[in-house]
């Protein structure tokens, strides 16, 4: 069954940013937290929450319905596939998101589009984030 | 990640609003971090040492962003305490924002003509008017700086409390609420140039390393860090670990060091705070350990109409003995309220512990009295008044707070009391009582801490090396822990760093030097350092070491005045042995 990415546990986050590094390390060639496709930030400063601006995986991807060019096509088990070498950086399928998590990469005009590998939860030192089998909430 | 190329300073002057930009390849061999910043005061400091109390310089090591734990920064600056060289580390955010604005190190330096905060990023540095948020504590001008800021990302704030604002000596800059650059006072040279914080927010992209070996180097560091048992106790209780251990063997500074040992340590002690206290663990941004541990203050403000207000405190070993042990506080609550104080003001709350305990004995010597303190009730374990003494030496302005306010070796020298001022080096001590060491490490070592030179370490493992040996070894340690400040690589990450490790870290990086290149550069370092403290007023022979130290045994044994003298002395000479020997083989080389 195919895994996609959740945020059970963030009430144990240590705003360590392991999950962004690994990510951009792994998916974009950086060391930059800026090209990672999750965003781990405070909810009030550093006094209040972490919160974690992922995919949520959505049955019905608006993001995909929002894209033109056909980069962003919808998974059937949740949430939508990006193809880069389709995309036209037209910047739609980021307003279109219904999470708000969705930002474009304003240098490489392209979403920052989470490809559920895994990585940041497997550098995630307390199992905030977790790969979960798509069906588990249907 | 650039491979070996020139640092990239930025340069600030408060005073004439201008910024500018330059390129050091002559800097190359410090490496970054300590070593760097160290140079680039120095050199501004010889050029005209009476500007240097309105200079300092941040700066980041090579590594940042590319390792677990490798994301500190130093800084460089004159000291309003000592009077000497200063130097102090933080973590935070600050090391990630920093390395994304592109910049490796920045030099700060004049007096703005009105209060300013300033704003590094990528593309703009600006200057804004902090005229609104001069006066209020660290949290709530953070939260304004933050908020006036808007975006978020990368971004870490540093900010002075009225401690910094109104000059107290040993006043810290706040890094991102729960870090700081704690000691020295930093935070008193930020309110000396009117600079109230400094917003760093970096968005640059870092190119990955493009050696092979980059990724599975990563993931080996990160997995020795998390899943071994190396870096557990500084997750788990945190440094709070230490204070049983320490105070059961006679190393614990209780009530002004008048005994090393405090028979309320279990009441204060690691375990304690966390199953009562602790909320949560945080990180500095590129560590997985999260070795920050706050705690729940609660405290009725009205007490009839149980009217509360609560927040998060952060604790660690240093704060729970010297506002703690030191104030002959021994339960956690009275001592998260002490933290509280010296946070909310912006004082190191180090010195502020060692400073209060102080006045406590001297009170009831009769030296201090309450009509000069403006306080009542001061005792040891009287916590409502050493908050309130905390406040009052920021706020108020009769001569013993103005006195105070630079300090306790000038306030112990004013008052009559240094016999029982626990300084090392004009520094109020770090709380590891452990014996000649360590007390030679803190007045030796650039940061006057114990993580300078590990003595306490030494005094623990061997404690009856002759004074040349115990020098020998400090040194080796001193010179190796350069070499980790360079980087910058958190001191807590000691041993998973090792020179090997460091050699691949660095290598994977794209920065290819030999085991040896690379603790030449410690060593260097820490001549640099020594050299230019010494041209900053640092003297060895000038260093008094207060009776107290020879009256309370450390580690169950009592120093003697002469031992401690001597050891002081061989690390001077095996520090003046290794600067000949490098300077002759400069001028053997020739160039």
């Amino acid at each position: 069954m195919p895994k996609i990415l959740k945020d059970p546990e963030m009430n144990r986050c240590i705003l360590c940013y392991s999950c962004m590094l690994a990510c951009a390390r792994h998916n974009y060639d950086s060391l930059s937290v800026d090209r990672a496709a999750l965003m781990v930030r405070t909810a009030g400063g550093m006094q209040g929450r972490f919160v974690a601006s992922i995919c949520r995986s959505c049955r019905r991807a608006t993001c995909a319905e929002a894209c033109p060019s056909g980069a962003l096509t919808q998974r059937p088990h949740g949430g939508a596939v990006f193809v880069r070498e389709r995309c036209i950086g037209c910047g739609r399928c980021a307003p279109a998101c219904k999470a708000g998590y969705l930002q474009m990469e304003p240098h490489l005009r392209i979403p920052l589009f989470c490809k559920q590998c895994g990585l940041c939860a497997r550098f995630c030192p307390h199992g905030c984030l977790v790969m979960e089998e798509a069906n588990a909430h249907a | 990640m650039p491979e070996r190329t020139a640092p990239r300073i930025l340069e600030v002057d408060l005073a004439a609003r201008r910024v500018e930009v330059t390129s050091r390849p002559d800097l190359i061999p410090a490496l970054g971090g300590s070593g760097l910043a160290a140079r680039l005061f120095g050199e501004r400091f010889d050029r005209d040492p009476a500007a240097a109390s309105h200079l300092f310089v941040l700066a980041g090591g090579p590594l940042a962003a590319a390792y677990p734990l490798a994301t500190k920064v130093a800084a460089v600056f004159k000291s309003p305490l000592t009077g000497e060289y200063g130097e102090s580390h933080a973590g935070g955010r600050l090391g990630l924002a920093l390395r994304f604005t592109g910049y490796d190190a920045v030099v700060v330096h004049g007096r703005a003509e009105h209060p300013v905060y300033l704003t590094v990023a990528c593309h703009d540095v600006a200057f804004g008017d902090a005229e609104a948020i001069w006066d209020l504590s660290c949290d709530e001008s953070g939260r304004i700086l933050r908020q006036l800021q808007g975006s978020p990302g990368t971004r870490s704030i540093l900010r002075i409390g009225p401690a910094g604002t109104r000059g107290v000596a040993f006043a810290c800059v706040n890094v991102d609420t729960w870090r700081h650059f704690g000691r020295l006072g930093l935070g008193a040279v930020f309110g000396a140039m009117n600079l109230k914080g400094i917003v760093v927010s970096g968005d640059a992209d870092e190119p990955l390393p493009r050696r092979g070996e980059y990724l599975k180097l990563y993931r080996e560091i990160y997995d020795t860090v998390v899943k071994t048992d190396a870096l557990s106790k500084y997750h788990a209780l945190g440094t709070a670990v230490n204070v049983r251990g320490l105070s059961g063997a006679g190393a614990f500074p209780t009530r002004n060091l008048r005994q090393a040992s405090f028979e309320a340590a279990d009441a204060i002690s690691g375990e304690a705070f966390a199953e009562r206290f602790l909320l949560r663990q945080i990180a500095c941004s590129s560590c997985p350990v999260g070795c920050i541990h706050v705690a729940l203050h609660r405290k009725a403000f009205d007490a009839k109409e149980h009217e509360y207000e609560s927040k998060g405190v952060s604790y660690d070993y240093e704060l729970i003995s010297a506002l703690g042990a030191m104030v002959g506080v021994g339960e956690p609550a009275g001592v998260i309220e002490l933290i509280e104080a010296a946070e909310s003001l912006g004082l190191d709350a180090i010195s502020a512990g060692v400073l209060a305990a102080w006045t406590i004995e001297a009170t009831e010597r009769g030296l201090v009295t309450p009509a000069d303190t403006g306080v009542e009730g001061l005792a040891f374990g009287a916590v409502d008044a050493i908050a309130a003494l905390l406040s009052r030496i920021v706020r108020s302005d009769l001569p013993f707070h103005a006195a105070a306010r630079r300090g306790l070796a000038h306030l112990a020298e004013r008052y009559g009391g240094s016999d029982f001022a626990a300084l090392t080096a004009g520094n109020e001590m770090a709380q590891y009582y452990t014996g000649y060491a360590s007390l030679a490490g803190l007045a030796a070592g650039p940061r006057h801490s114990h993580l300078d030179n590990a003595g306490y370490s030494l005094d623990q493992k061997n404690p009856d090396l002759p004074p040349a040996e115990v020098a020998r070894l400090l040194v080796e340690e001193a010179e190796c822990r350069e070499v980790l400040t360079a980087l910058h690589v958190c001191l807590f990450a000691r041993k998973v760093y090792t020179p090997e490790l460091t050699r691949r870290a660095l290598a994977a990086a794209g920065i290819d030097m030999t085991a040896e290149e690379i603790a030449a550069v410690g060593r260097r370092n820490l001549l640099y350092k020594h050299a230019l403290r010494g041209r900053m007023g640092f003297r060895y022979d000038a260093v008094v070491f207060p009776k107290r130290f020879f009256e309370t045994p450390a580690l169950g044994r009592t120093l003697e005045p002469g031992r401690m003298r001597a050891t002081l002395d061989a690390y001077a000479a095996r520090v003046a042995e290794l600067a000949e020997a490098a300077s002759a083989q400069a001028g053997g080389g020739g160039a």
